[in-house]
């Protein structure tokens, strides 16, 4: 007899073997079909440890240091792991307080509780040194290393530039950078990011569950070694750097030597300035605001960024102008009768003879002629229209490299300002202005604005006669001597070179001649040509420019120096300038009196 | 005494072999799961494996121990055996020790026990003893609810001591309850009630509600119109669509948040794999990535490196999974399941209706852990915390389910014996 309900049996093993086939079946698609769980096993137990490339160093023209790096940590932490320490003993270590602590773990955690974080920005070697040796107690805890910048002499703070981290834009732009990644932000060390920043290296490592190294990735086979940036060779003459930034103390303005041979920017000063080494390291944003909030506004780089009306030294454009469009030689005389006047206009002048040719216009600076001068220009024969002369006269001063940026390896400079006939028409209205309008652009004033670098230039124009190379800031990249093409091209000014040589030897006298307004800068054993300005602005006392060049026939050296607010050029700019030429041509400087007098004067407190 | 010629005459060799080979294969593996390069030798009592060993050792001492104890020793005290437990799951409640949330455990110096593994032996023996008491019929709603009381009791004790998972164990006697005559509805009922839960808090309720009524009004038109047929057509409507409406109370207001959350993994409602979907998703990519041969012993790195907690106890079938691959797995599932249906083949030999009772018994708290287990790695079940028996790192477990299952081969002997 067959037991009741015996039949049963078969239902409870087709159940019992059908279950077993769906986990089968289970297995099948987990195992053999879908291949996505061994990328996710990968991905759990391999790291991509970066390694960091050393920054390239910056030197200065004759290879003198100006930036290196020094090792630096900061202390990362992944607050999965953080559990269960001495909390006290870490505060103590860091000299912080508890409140720091915690709220430093909250933010750790918000951002990822299983992913590193910076704990603490850069702690000092030393502290690092003290850490180290007690970190095992802290899990959760480590440490990596960045590098931070130095700067032996802290000078050239705005050229130089500074590094910090890269903003998260820059991540999403660049995959190069990841978050925490420094970056050039400002100076040379922008412009030159590629070249300095080097290759960054990378290591897989094998890590557990706890992020625990546990060795080499298919033994360092898809590794790559971190390729240090390249170093910077700057055309910056340190010294000279550093004696023009002494001279410029307590006082507003810029210093910008050129070696005129070269285009190669020996000094350029902005003052006033701040230590370099204020902005590295932990102490950056603390030292950055500030700066920021200094109302004599340090951070700005007048050198590149502050547009002057350029006054009297523009006079030397535009003589060179009226030579090349004919309207004038070095025998023409306009007449000066404490101005020039015209209807209702005058434009004022000082007592001096009258009339003056074109190179005692120069040394004395007559207003007068170069009124006459420019619009003799503008309105030259054969008439066309006044827009017609003055697009022509526009298009002789951007030769100059005026009113537009040379785009060369500085970051941040502005185009300066030539108005355009456009702006006038809309000023005065189409067809309802002529030279006479726009008059004060003969001697430099009016809406015209030239940067110190700009000027500079121009004295290095002059200097070479009437050509330039783009004025730049590093000569070599790494060891081999792969500048920047364009800074090797030369670029002539539609002056021809047979119009400067009156203008120079104008310029010689000014320096040269006792009756010259730059006869206060003379030097012994060397002929120097310069030509002054007191550029009026409505910030309070006239700016003192002074633009030189030295010695008169193959310079070395080609200067612009602005003080701001300073008064007459004579008084201010000509002795900084002339102290600095003699500085760069015989390395050190004779004349004590006249440098203590430079050095002592304040000009920022009395404004 | 009936002669005996010694304890291992006429017990069943397929059945031990089996257990044999779970255990050995279950004990390398811990190891791989919890290797430590410091304590290289898996004799290592320091460390889990070297521990494993001592619980395997000892289980053997007691699966001999069992074998030699009288034949009749088991259906005699099978009731007194019943009211131990009972009163030690009271007891741990009250003077236990918690560990993991589950107040469960009794500590004895470094090992701790845990009586809920040994209470489904105990329940086991209840309910075949009291099912093959004479006259009794489980048609019977007497029998019924005396049987539900016999489960019912430890089940809530096990619920109050947080052990979610293995009270839900008890509910595999659903099998041993249909071969003794309990209407195959009661199966099809059961299927009906989980499939139903998990589509209801999959689907809109009220979309699942609208189906229903559906296929209601098409099965109304199929039967008999005679009261009685109407009347059980239109309770069942009304039950079914009772449960749909409570499931998503119950799920709001009983269920705890981890409870729900492991369901939600389940169902794929949850997705932080940094929370509750952790487990389960690196148990997954372990047994993902051990292919069709898997990466070999002691090579795989989501066990080497610890990437799934729990490993060498509740999860250590992903271990299998990853380093001895498809191959190994299906091996695994493919013993358990031969297991199974050798302990039914073997039990439907058994003259006496307790030792018939009590195989099915066994069988079934196998084939639950077995499953549960397997699947909640996989990601087919929720995370419910039950060890895969005779695998997983444990001595309760690996005890209990060793007195389990040689009771039955003792059963067996013993039937020969009788002869």
């Amino acid at each position: 007899m067959k037991a009741p309900y015996s039949d049963r049996k078969y239902v409870i093993y087709i159940i019992f073997i059908s279950i077993g086939i769906i986990l089968g079946f289970r297995l099948i698609y987990l195992q053999l079909m879908d291949s996505s769980y061994k990328v996710s096993a990968d991905k759990n137990v391999l790291r991509y440890n970066t390694e960091f490339p050393a920054r390239g160093l910056i030197y200065d023209r004759n290879g003198k240091l100006l930036v290196y790096n020094e090792a630096a940590y900061d202390l990362m932490v992944i607050p999965k792991y953080a559990k269960n320490i001495d909390t006290l003993g870490l505060c103590q270590l860091l000299g912080i307080d508890k409140a720091t602590f915690i709220e430093k773990m909250k933010k750790a955690s918000i951002y990822s509780s299983y992913s590193e974080s910076i704990f603490e920005k850069q702690i000092s070697k030393e502290v690092y040194g003290f850490i180290q040796e007690k970190l095992y107690k802290f899990p959760g805890f480590f440490v990596q290393a960045r590098t931070l910048r130095k700067y032996p002499i802290p000078i050239a703070a705005h050229t130089l530039g500074y590094i910090g981290e890269v903003s998260p834009e820059k991540t999403l732009e660049d995959k190069y950078y990841k978050p925490g990644d420094y970056i050039g932000i400002s100076g040379i060390e922008k412009s030159y990011e590629a070249e300095l920043r080097g290759k960054k290296g990378l290591k897989v490592m094998m890590v557990d569950v706890f992020n625990r190294e546990k060795g080499n990735f298919a033994g360092g086979k898809f590794d790559s070694a971190s390729i240090a940036g390249k170093d910077l060779y700057t055309s910056l003459d340190a010294d000279l750097q550093t004696y023009g930034e002494y001279l410029m103390k307590n006082k507003r303005g810029s210093i910008v030597a050129i070696e005129p041979e070269t285009g190669e920017i020996l000094t350029l000063v902005s003052s006033p300035t701040y230590n370099p080494n204020l902005l590295t390291g932990r102490i950056r944003s603390k030292n950055y605001m500030t700066l920021i909030e200094d109302k004599l506004k340090p951070l700005f780089n007048r050198a590149l960024m502050a547009q002057y009306p350029p006054g009297s030294t523009f006079k030397l454009v535009n003589a060179l102008i009226g030579e090349q469009e004919k309207v004038l030689v070095s025998s023409t005389r306009f007449p000066c009768s404490l101005g020039f006047h015209f209807g209702k206009l005058t434009v004022k002048c000082h007592a001096h003879g009258s009339p003056l040719d074109l190179e005692q216009s120069i040394v004395q600076s007559c207003n007068a002629y170069y009124c006459y001068a420019f619009k003799a220009i503008v309105e030259k024969r054969p008439f066309i229209s006044t827009k017609a002369g003055f697009n022509k006269w526009r298009n002789h001063v951007l030769s100059f490299g005026l009113g537009e940026k040379f785009h060369n390896d500085l970051p941040n400079e502005l185009s300066g300002n030539i108005p355009t006939s456009d702006y006038y028409d809309k000023y005065h209205g189409k067809n309802r202005w002529r030279a006479v309008s726009v008059i004060s652009l003969s001697i430099g004033q009016g809406e015209i604005g030239i940067t110190p670098l700009q000027l500079a230039n121009l004295a290095a124009i002059i200097a070479n006669r009437g050509w330039y190379y783009i004025p730049h800031i590093v000569k070599a990249i790494g060891k081999k001597n792969n500048l920047n093409q364009r800074f090797i091209i030369k670029k002539n000014t539609t002056v021809e070179a047979q119009y400067f040589e009156p203008v120079v030897n104008a310029m010689n006298k000014v320096v040269q001649s006792a009756s010259g307004t730059g006869f206060g800068g003379k030097l012994e054993n060397v002929s120097m040509c310069g030509k002054t300005g007191t550029a009026q602005n409505p910030h309070g006392k006239n700016h003192s420019l002074f633009i030189a060049f030295a010695p008169k026939d193959n310079p070395k050296i080609a200067i612009s120096v602005i003080v701001e607010n300073a008064g007459y050029g004579s008084e201010w700019a000509v002795p900084i300038a002339s102290l600095m030429i003699e500085k760069y041509l015989f390395g050190k400087v004779k004349r004590k009196d006249l440098e203590q007098k430079m050095i002592t004067g304040n000009l920022i407190s009395s404004n | 005494m009936r002669y005996q010629k010694n304890i291992f005459s006429n017990i069943d060799w397929i059945t031990v072999g089996l257990y044999l080979v779970l255990v050995i294969f279950g004990w390398v593996n811990i190891y791989a799961a919890v290797f430590n390069e410091s304590h290289k030798s898996i004799f290592d009592i320091s460390q889990s494996y070297g521990k494993q060993l001592i619980w395997i050792g000892t289980s053997l001492v007691i699966a001999i121990v069992v074998l030699a104890i009288d034949g009749k020793f088991f259906n005699t005290f099978a009731y007194t055996i019943y009211g131990i437990f009972i009163f030690l799951l009271i007891f741990v409640l009250l003077a236990g020790s918690e560990i993991s949330g589950s107040k469960s455990w009794f500590k004895i110096g470094e090992f701790a026990l845990q009586p809920s593994e040994f209470a489904k032996f105990a329940t086991n023996l209840a309910i075949a003893k009291y099912l093959s008491t004479a006259n009794i019929k489980i048609q019977d709603l007497e029998t019924k609810l005396k049987t539900l009381l016999i489960l019912a009791i430890p089940v809530s004790l096990i619920f109050l001591q947080n052990d979610t998972g293995s009270a839900l164990v008890y509910f595999a006697f659903i099998f041993v309850l249909y071969r003794e005559g309990l209407s195959g509805n009661v199966l099809i009922l059961g299927f009906v009630v989980v499939v139903l839960f998990f589509l209801t808090l999959l689907i809109d309720q009220y979309v699942i509600i609208a189906t229903i009524t559906g296929v209601f009004l098409v099965l109304f038109f199929f039967i008999k119109k005679k009261r009685k047929e109407i009347f059980i057509l239109v309770g069942i409507y009304l039950l079914t669509t009772g449960f749909v409406f409570s499931v998503d109370y119950i799920y709001k207001n009983v269920l705890e948040p981890h409870q729900k959350q492991r369901i939600e993994v389940l169902l794929g409602q949850q997705t932080d794999l940094k929370k509750a979907g952790y487990n389960v998703n690196q148990s997954k990519i372990a047994i993902g990535s051990g292919g069709f041969a898997g990466k070999g012993f002691l090579q795989g790195t989501q066990t080497k490196y610890n990437f799934v907690p729990e490993q060498s106890t509740d999860f250590i079938f992903c271990t299998v999974g990853e380093e001895w691959g498809f191959l190994g797995s299906i091996v695994v599932i493919g013993l358990y399941i031969t297991l199974l249906i050798r302990i039914i083949f073997v039990a439907e030999r058994q003259r006496s209706s307790f030792s018939r009772i009590y195989g099915y018994g066994v069988a079934s708290i196998l084939f639950f852990h077995v499953v549960i287990n397997v699947s909640m790695t996989m990601g087919l079940a929720p995370v419910i915390g039950i060890p895969l028996p005779f695998f997983s790192y444990g001595g309760s477990s690996l005890w209990s389910f060793t007195i389990l299952l040689f009771v039955f081969i003792r059963q067996d002997a013993f039937r020969v014996q009788q002869l």
